[in-house]
């Protein structure tokens, strides 16, 4: 798909798929491409084959078919332990049996490194993640997001070129979700590594990553920077997948142009932007941003589309309000307002009538 | 700015009392101004009362059970009252005796000797004390079967003097007549033995205990033992001769005097016999014993008579230990009857070859069944556990079968060329087969805590050790084992303690070699009866498996230890 075969591409993976049982695909056909230095998050349902496009990078699975390149060179068949990734897992895996200092200089000692070196670099790893103290600690010792700290500089000390992160922050608490996060792109950042990070979580993935892979069902739905993927979703999974979503479904009543005519199962005609509609007849999903949508009359902008609407629910949710409308037809119709001075609060029961731009409207696969 | 100046400093009648509550520093206290520590308590109170409750036949189970015989054997192993309970009279005089003078008892040592093996034979107590000795001192066993019957003798020459003297004596209703109060004749002739009623109870005519004082005491003993024991009917029991010598010497003693004040029954008889009496054939008793064995002139019975006469002994132990009494204090036995510091020494050593051979081949297993899907891993399970579900000797008995001379084992390394048909390999019969079968019959209690340790290691660490660089080795060595420790240290402590104790299998397939101190137990339990050597040994098998496992404690710590999550 988004799979552009840059020449600089430092991870590749070119028709890779994989079955664990032999007759389901877990990964089908997955191509992608990464130059060096990049932030990319694979980002999916629980189930959509990201775990496992990490295990093979990794080594740990081997890939059914098709080929894994990292600098060029093909890794199939290389062992985990020679290829040099650094890693950091769901639940830590820091030895328990070993102090936070041990931990940290383990693949320094297998990579025969003299002492004094050693303590060394495993001091600038911990420093680097504000966990100087804590060397001479157990891992039972340390709170949650201590030990994923530690983790993260495990993965780093011995100066991989690529690090893979499988759901590295999903046990721990929001706020410290949030911190780890910036620490961890700002880490990425300063040290020049390339991250393949994987979460389930959508926010984690736009606010931390230089591009989003989108998995479902063992393929990428699409590869885009954040603000793409947001703002210009390819298909329907990912308009869904990614924040709040209005779909309205309907036909397909004429394409002229960059804009199309769509006539609504509940009733009214709209003009949308034809993203993967093609020809008239078709069925499909039209997709608005709940913040791109209007009701007051004053600042209705130029050329607006407009449909009738009753309000259902009002929710202050502090910056912004949240108000809930039947519009042609469906009851989850979200809009959603800044907290302004001047703004209105509707009411249940409210008559109101409600427009948006051509272009924030995408027409979708059904 | 000035509003909160005010409030802190203004003197606010509430706020300071918050404040004082703030800086109170005593103990806490609860709503109702008792201490919090004490209201706490008495919360806590019934809760620990209903659970010690439902805990309690358990607990009383597991005392009666578990800890009760446990304490009894621990007793046993030094608990010696048989000498002293059979012989009270003689270990009371030998007190005064110098074992390492070189010099014999005297005359009334063996005096008491005589009465008290008199009682212990009608009571066939002396073949018991026999044994007793004879663990201490060979021969010391048919030395009291003799004496038992010879005593009879001894007391029949001072019965014969009586009875020539006159026929009075010769009577059982004469002496009952004598001895016996007024009420208890008067009751004990009307009781017939057919009626099945109890028999009145002997008892003792007012002041013939002053004047006859040693007559009595027998009397009393011949009185009980025949009316209590013998079940006959005492007013026609003839006396035991026991009873004639204490009166020969009550007659000779210091209450002879005061015989011609009794005016009761027979008062004529005794007067007569008090007059004869002085004038009677005495008897030597250290002589009497001397013709019965001449061990009793000899100084070693005596030595060991006196050496084990207190309550409590440390005899066993010291046979457990190959050291023996002597009149020097302990010493160690003669080389040829040294065979307990060995079997320790076997027992010790077989126990660890076993459980090392069970960590070797435990190990493997637990670690493929810990990595296998659980649909199979529980299948292969149940063969581990298959064992189990066979008789203990059937296993052993197989093992026979196997590893014969003449065994399916031989057979086979002798078809391979392995070895020479004239030069089969001796497996059975020595250490070697006791080894094989233990560590086949103890296997799965290193597998089970081995597995559910291995499955609690979550293939994770594996993975990141390898993503860190470590070889398969390595990764396994550095970070796989040692958290499979606690499970090779749970499965070791389980299969150790297990083996040092086994009895049935070394029992089979040990011969000579290969067996263990608990059959050296087992064979002082059922076949010498020596409970208290089999005490001893036992106590010291768990005082060297508790301090085992002190050490373990220290060097590994218990708390590395896991049967599972
Ligand atoms: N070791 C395995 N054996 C068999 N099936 C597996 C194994 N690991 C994962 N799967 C299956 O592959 C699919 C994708 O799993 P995974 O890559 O872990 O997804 P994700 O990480 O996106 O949640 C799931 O349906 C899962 O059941
Ligand atoms: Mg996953």
């Amino acid at each position: 798909m988004a799979d552009t075969s840059a020449t600089n591409a430092f991870v590749e993976f070119e028709r890779v798929q994989k079955s664990y049982d032999g007759e389901n695909l877990v990964v089908k056909d997955l191509n992608l491409s990464m130059p060096k230095g990049e932030f990319l998050t694979m980002l999916g349902p629980s189930g959509s084959g990201k775990t496992t496009c990490l295990m093979m990078l990794a080594g740990f699975e081997t890939a059914t078919h098709g080929d894994i390149r990292l600098d060029g060179k093909s890794i199939n068949n290389i062992p985990p332990h020679k290829r040099g990734i650094g890693m950091v897992f769901q639940n830590y895996a820091l030895f328990p049996h070993m102090t936070v200092a041990e931990n940290l200089s383990f693949p320094l000692e297998v990579r025969k490194m003299g002492k004094s070196d050693r303590e060394e670099k495993v001091k600038i790893a911990l420093d680097r993640v504000q966990m100087g103290d804590f060397g001479g600690r157990r891992p039972a010792q340390l709170s949650g997001g201590q030990q994923q700290r530690v983790a993260l500089a495990r993965a780093l000390v011995f100066e991989p070129e690529l690090v893979l992160m499988d759901e590295p922050l999903g046990a721990l608490d929001k706020q410290l979700r949030e911190t780890l996060q910036f620490e961890i792109t700002h880490l990425a950042h300063e040290l020049g590594i390339t991250v393949v990070y994987v979460t389930h979580d959508q926010t984690e993935a736009l606010t931390m990553s230089d591009r989003v892979a989108v998995f479902e069902n063992g393929r990428i739905q699409q590869l885009a920077p954040p603000d793409l993927l947001y703002e210009e979703p390819e298909n329907s999974f990912v308009a869904q997948f990614i924040g709040e979503n209005n779909t309205l479904e309907g036909v397909v009543k004429e394409i002229k142009g960059g804009t199309c005519l769509v006539q609504l199962d509940g009733g009214g005609l709209i003009e949308a932007k034809p993203i993967n509609v093609t020809q008239a007849g078709e069925r499909t999903r039209v997709s608005i941003r709940p913040e791109r949508v209007e009701f007051n009359k004053d600042r209705m902008p130029e050329g607006a589309h407009t449909l009738k609407a009753e309000v259902l629910e009002f929710v202050y949710m502090g910056d912004i309000f949240r108000t809930r409308l039947r519009v042609a037809g469906t009851d989850n119709f979200i809009i959603k307002t800044r907290n302004a001075p001047d703004q209105v609060r509707l009411k249940p029961g409210q008559q109101i009538e409600i427009g948006w731009l051509a272009e924030d409207c995408r027409a979708l696969d059904a | 700015m000035s509003d909160v100046n005010n409030a802190t400093t203004a003197p606010n009648s509430a706020l300071a009392a918050e404040r004082a509550e703030d800086e109170y520093t005593g103990p806490m206290l609860a709503a109702d101004g008792t201490p919090l520590k004490r209201s706490l308590n008495r919360a806590l109170r019934r809760q620990k009362i209903s659970a010690l409750l439902l805990i309690a036949p358990l607990l009383i189970f597991v005392l009666v059970t578990f800890v009760a015989p446990i304490a009894d054997m621990l007793f046993r192993s030094v608990e010696n009252k048989i000498v002293q309970d059979t012989l009270p009279r003689t270990t009371t005089e030998l007190k005064n005796w110098d074992s390492e003078g070189g010099e014999l008892p005297d005359q009334a040592v063996y005096k008491s000797l005589y009465q008290d093996i008199y009682v212990a034979q009608e009571r066939k107590l002396h073949t018991r004390l026999g044994s007793r000795l004879n663990y201490e001192l060979t021969g010391a066993s048919s030395l009291f079967r003799k004496s038992g019957r010879g005593v009879d003798d001894i007391g029949e020459v001072y019965q014969d003097q009586f009875e020539d003297l006159n026929a009075f004596w010769k009577k059982g209703e004469n002496w009952n007549d004598v001895l016996g109060s007024d009420a208890w004749l008067a009751t004990m002739k009307d009781w017939k033995k057919a009626s099945g009623d109890a028999q009145p109870p002997f008892e003792m005519r007012d002041g013939i205990a002053d004047i006859l004082p040693q007559t009595a005491n027998y009397y009393l003993i011949f009185a009980d033992f025949v009316q209590n024991e013998d079940n006959d009917n005492l007013y026609k029991e003839d006396p035991w001769p026991l009873v004639y010598s204490a009166f020969y010497d009550d007659l000779t003693g210091p209450t002879a005097e005061q015989i011609a004040a009794y005016a009761g029954p027979g008062a004529t008889e005794l007067a007569q016999a008090a007059a004869a009496a002085p004038s009677f054939d005495s008897v030597d008793y250290a002589q009497a014993f001397a013709d019965i064995d001449k061990d009793w002139v000899e100084l070693p019975i005596w030595q060991t008579i006196a050496t084990y006469s207190p309550r409590f002994t440390n005899g066993y132990f010291l046979n457990a230990v190959d050291m023996q009494k002597t009149p020097d204090g302990p010493a160690l036995r003669p080389d040829d009857e040294r065979i307990y510091w060995t079997l320790f020494k076997r027992t010790l050593f077989m126990s660890v070859c076993i459980t090392l051979s069970c960590i070797l081949l435990g190990y493997p297993v637990g670690w493929i069944l810990a990595n296998l899907p659980a649909r199979t891993a529980n299948l292969l399970m149940i063969l581990v556990l298959l064992p189990f579900w066979t008789s203990l000797l059937v296993r052993t008995s197989a093992w026979k079968v196997m590893l014969q001379q003449q065994g399916v084992i031989n057979d086979t390394l002798v078809w391979l060329g392995v070895v020479a048909d004239d030069s089969r390999l001796a497996l059975i019969n020595n250490q070697t087969g006791t080894i094989i079968a233990m560590t086949h019959i103890l296997l799965p209690f290193m597998i089970l805590p081995l597995y559910s340790v291995m499955k609690t290691v979550p293939p994770s660490y594996l993975r990141a050790a390898k993503s860190l660089g470590a070889t398969n080795w390595t990764a396994f060595w550095r970070v796989y084992f040692p958290q499979s420790v606690p499970g090779i240290g749970a499965g070791s402590i389980l299969v150790f303690i297990l083996s040092i104790g086994y009895y049935i299998t070394p029992e089979i397939v040990g011969g000579r070699t290969g067996t263990f101190i608990s059959n050296r137990i087992a064979y002082h339990i059922s076949s010498s009866l020596n409970w208290g050597l089999a005490a001893a040994l036992g106590a010291i098998l768990l005082a060297v498996v508790l301090g085992l496992y002190y050490a373990y404690d220290k060097i590994v710590g218990i708390d590395n230890v896991k049967l599972g999550g």
